[in-house]
């Protein structure tokens, strides 16, 4: 906003301004919001066309089955593609923005009372660098050569030699462009623009986590884009950053320099691909927080405990990234240190998550939507952390590596684990976004087959993994003796997905009637006691607030013993 | 209602936002810079002993060397521009903020010779290891002396300093921290020239 367009008359906004190229960052927070989303739906899309293929190998694929030639079947490498999209989808440009882009975005001015971002044009160029990243993505499955076919992870030397790697890579560094700008934005807004009152211990867990992981993007991000620009050097200018000498392809001697190393591109990626697992897990804790203190109607147990182990699970993420290399063979010593900061790691999120069921103690709890989702998550992650031990410990990895167990275990932390946590602060937030409640019966009918079904789709995946069966195999790994016993799940999973699909709908139902019919909501529906909801429902455009805010109580103060109500709002007097 | 703390400071953390947002901005790009740097390091202890060295002396140490000194001399005057606006004198600041474009281009003209005189011998970023971390680094490096050249031409323009005669704490403010800006940029150059040219 600059100086002269400074005057509280708003109302000459053109529709374009207002909302397309908006600086505002509520309308910024929803565009985040409905993109990610959408990409959401389109990677989940992508998997059940694949899980479809690993369930019935030779029947084609319904309604679909044209888009892939004629056998209406996936071909190895249609198969390739669609995983590696599927991976890159959810993780760049579905969770992540949703998590930081949307409701950080959204949340973080108002739950720290302020009028804006700190750098409302910036937070425009971050979606809009985002948006970008996405059209070069998907567009990429128009090209000549096919969408980057190497997973998500890009390995080389395949992903030196395999087609569409280059649209991936321009896309990345969009899309790493745009988190930069954006979490760049949060730091600053949450260091500057706090509300008078607000010190760092009344701040909610919500914004401490998004605090957080700003600093993950910012700090993990620049290495990946540094291994991406090496990347496109290998493929546009024939170096050989990651192709050693006398590599053999096709039966010939691959014609360069040498001495590069596969190795080298595995550290870089990593050392943002660790870091980036906080990203996906630390906003949803922090909305998990922010519901649960709000529907036990007390405290969240252990704050300080909560927020120390945030802080201390970003610094350590960025020392553990090579647990995902045992296999590499990259030597005892480097293994060694490697798993212990991995064991050290798993202390904080255990710290949180038993303060999380501790929170539940005592509390008289109301079971709402977004309730049911934050208590999900619980559970759903408790799986998904303690699954992913025996995957830190060097010995036991060497069996599990690359098996459907790995696949079983992160699916848990972010599918039911961050993703049900997003629904859950779909749930909470709807209200102050648009005025309205979401529909409690619609809701509680996308809650629970939902519950169901992910665990339909995730639980066999264990067992395949701890039998061996290895991920990424376009026949689900049919040709290999060992996997025979356990194949028969795959017709269960994929029953499971396509429920999962159709149990979004009550969402998408909900979403739009409640747009338009739904009950009314006052400033404070859910009576909650932190900043946002002190604000009008919805949020006064550019502004936020229609009073001054100053802060005088911590973020959770429920059941104050002698109040008058059971709930203290942080900007009473 | 205006985003606060754009040109006073807020007092509890004595920040403008501007500032905060481009040292946070500078530690990404440390970041950026050492995941090459740690390729580098990477690369050369896997290549044969003396390799690196070996094309490194391909290289052109004098040229380097005047472009290190007019480096330095741009973050020189880009110190001067800012402290003549401080000392309310825009004209001088139009000098300085001259200088240092003038540098910068130099600068590029400098390496545009380095670079067509390797490909006028055949030396291509394929052509070894050594060859292809210094046309990486030194190509991004370059591209950031283009980025902080389009702000400087920015305002070194009327249509950039106009804000000088509303808002001159703004406007100086702004060049302080595209000053830090290029101050990092000198910086990266003063590792690329040891790390690549010397060692």
């Amino acid at each position: 906003m600059s100086s002269a367009s400074h005057n509280h008359d708003h109302h000459d906004e053109g529709f374009i301004r207002k909302y397309i190229f908006s600086v505002d960052h509520k309308v910024i927070g929803l565009q985040y919001g409905i993109t990610s989303l959408l990409f959401l739906l389109f990677g989940f899309s992508l998997m059940a066309i694949m899980r479809w293929q690993l369930a019935y190998p030779d029947t084609p694929i319904p309604i679909l089955g044209f888009l892939f030639g004629e056998s209406g079947t996936l071909a190895p490498e249609q198969y390739n593609s669609l995983g590696a999209m599927h991976g890159t989808i959810m993780i760049f440009l579905g969770v992540v923005p949703l998590a930081v882009g949307a409701f950080g975005n959204y949340l973080v001015p108002l739950q720290i009372g302020a009028v804006d971002m700190a750098f409302p044009k910036l937070n425009a160029a971050s979606y809009w660098s985002y948006f970008v990243g996405g059209v070069i993505m998907i567009s990429s499955f128009f090209m000549p050569e096919g969408a980057a076919r190497s997973g998500w992870t890009s390995y080389p030397p395949l992903s030196i030699f395999e087609n569409g790697q280059t649209m991936w890579l321009i896309s990345m560094i969009f899309l790493i462009t745009s988190s930069l700008l954006g979490s760049m934005n949060i730091i600053v807004t949450i260091v500057q623009l706090r509300a008078p009152g607000l010190t760092w211990m009344r701040l909610s867990v919500f914004v401490w986590a998004q605090f957080v992981t700003s600093f993950l993007l910012v700090l993990a991000f620049p290495p990946l884009e540094a291994a991406a620009i090496l990347q496109l050097m290998d493929r546009v200018a024939g170096t050989s950053f990651f192709l050693p000498s006398g590599l053999i392809l096709s039966g010939e001697i691959v014609d360069v320099a040498g001495y590069g190393s596969p190795l080298l591109w595995q550290h870089l990626f990593w050392f943002l691909a660790h870091p980036e697992v906080y990203v996906l897990i630390l906003p949803a804790m922090g909305i998990v927080a922010e519901i649960l203190a709000n529907n036990t109607r007390k405290p969240l147990w252990g704050f300080k405990p909560i927020v120390y182990s945030i802080i201390f699970l970003g610094f350590c993420s960025f020392i553990v990234w090579a647990h995902h290399m045992f296999l590499t063979g990259m030597g005892q010593a480097m293994s060694a240190f490697f798993q212990t900061t991995t064991m050290i790691i798993s202390i904080p999120s255990v710290v949180i998550l038993t303060s999380y069921f501790l929170s539940l103690w005592g509390g008289s709890i109301r079971f709402n939507t977004p309730m049911l989702f934050a208590l999900a998550f619980l559970p759903m992650f408790g799986i998904g952390g303690l699954t992913g031990l025996p995957l830190g410990l060097a010995a036991s990895d060497i069996y599990l590596h690359d098996t459907y167990y790995v696949i079983g275990h992160f699916h848990y932390v972010v599918a039911p684990g961050t993703i049900f946590a997003l629904f859950a602060g779909i749930y909470y937030w709807f209200p102050k976004i648009t005025g309205k409640k979401m529909n409690e019966m619609l809701g509680k009918l996308h809650f629970w087959p939902s519950l169901i079904f992910m665990n339909g789709i995730f639980m066999p995946m264990f067992i395949q993994g701890l039998a061996g069966v290895s991920r990424r195999l376009a026949d689900g790994g049919v040709s290999y003796a060992h996997a025979s016993g356990v194949l028969h799940w795959n017709e269960f999973m994929t029953t499971s997905a396509f429920l999962l699909g159709i149990a979004q709908l009550p969402f998408i139902i909900n979403i739009i009637m409640s747009l338009f019919s739904g009950e009314k909501a006052g400033r404070n529906p859910w009576d909650s006691t932190t900043v946002e909801w002190a604000a009008p429902s919805p949020p006064l455009p550019h502004v936020n607030f229609d009073s001054e805010i100053s802060i005088h109580h911590t973020a959770y103060e429920y059941s104050v013993p002698d109040a008058k109500k059971d709930f203290i709002l942080q900007t009473e007097k | 209602m205006e985003v606060p703390y754009i040109v006073e400071e807020r007092e509890d953390t004595g920040l403008i936002n501007s500032k905060l947002g481009i040292w946070i901005f500078l530690a990404s790009e440390i970041m950026l810079f050492g995941g090459l740097f740690s390729a580098y390091i990477f690369l050369r202890l896997a290549a044969p002993p003396g390799d690196f060295a070996r094309w490194a002396s391909e290289l052109s140490v004098p040229l380097a060397t005047v472009n290190t000194l007019v480096l330095i001399s741009s973050s020189v005057s880009m110190v001067m521009a800012w402290a003549s606006l401080k000392l309310n004198d825009l004209s001088k600041y139009k000098m300085y903020m001259g200088i240092t474009l003038l540098c910068s281009l130099i600068f590029l003209v400098i390496k545009y010779f380095e670079y067509t005189g390797k490909f006028h011998h055949d030396i291509y970023p394929s052509s070894s290891t050594f060859m292809a971390i210094y046309f990486t680094l030194t190509g991004l490096h370059g591209i950031h002396i283009i980025g902080g050249m389009i702000v400087m031409i920015y305002f070194w323009l009327p249509i950039g300093y106009k804000m000088w005669e509303t808002q001159p704490e703004h406007f100086a403010n702004r060049v302080e921290v595209l000053g830090l800006y290029w101050h990092f940029v000198d910086l990266v150059w003063i590792f690329l020239f040891p790390v690549l040219y010397l060692l």
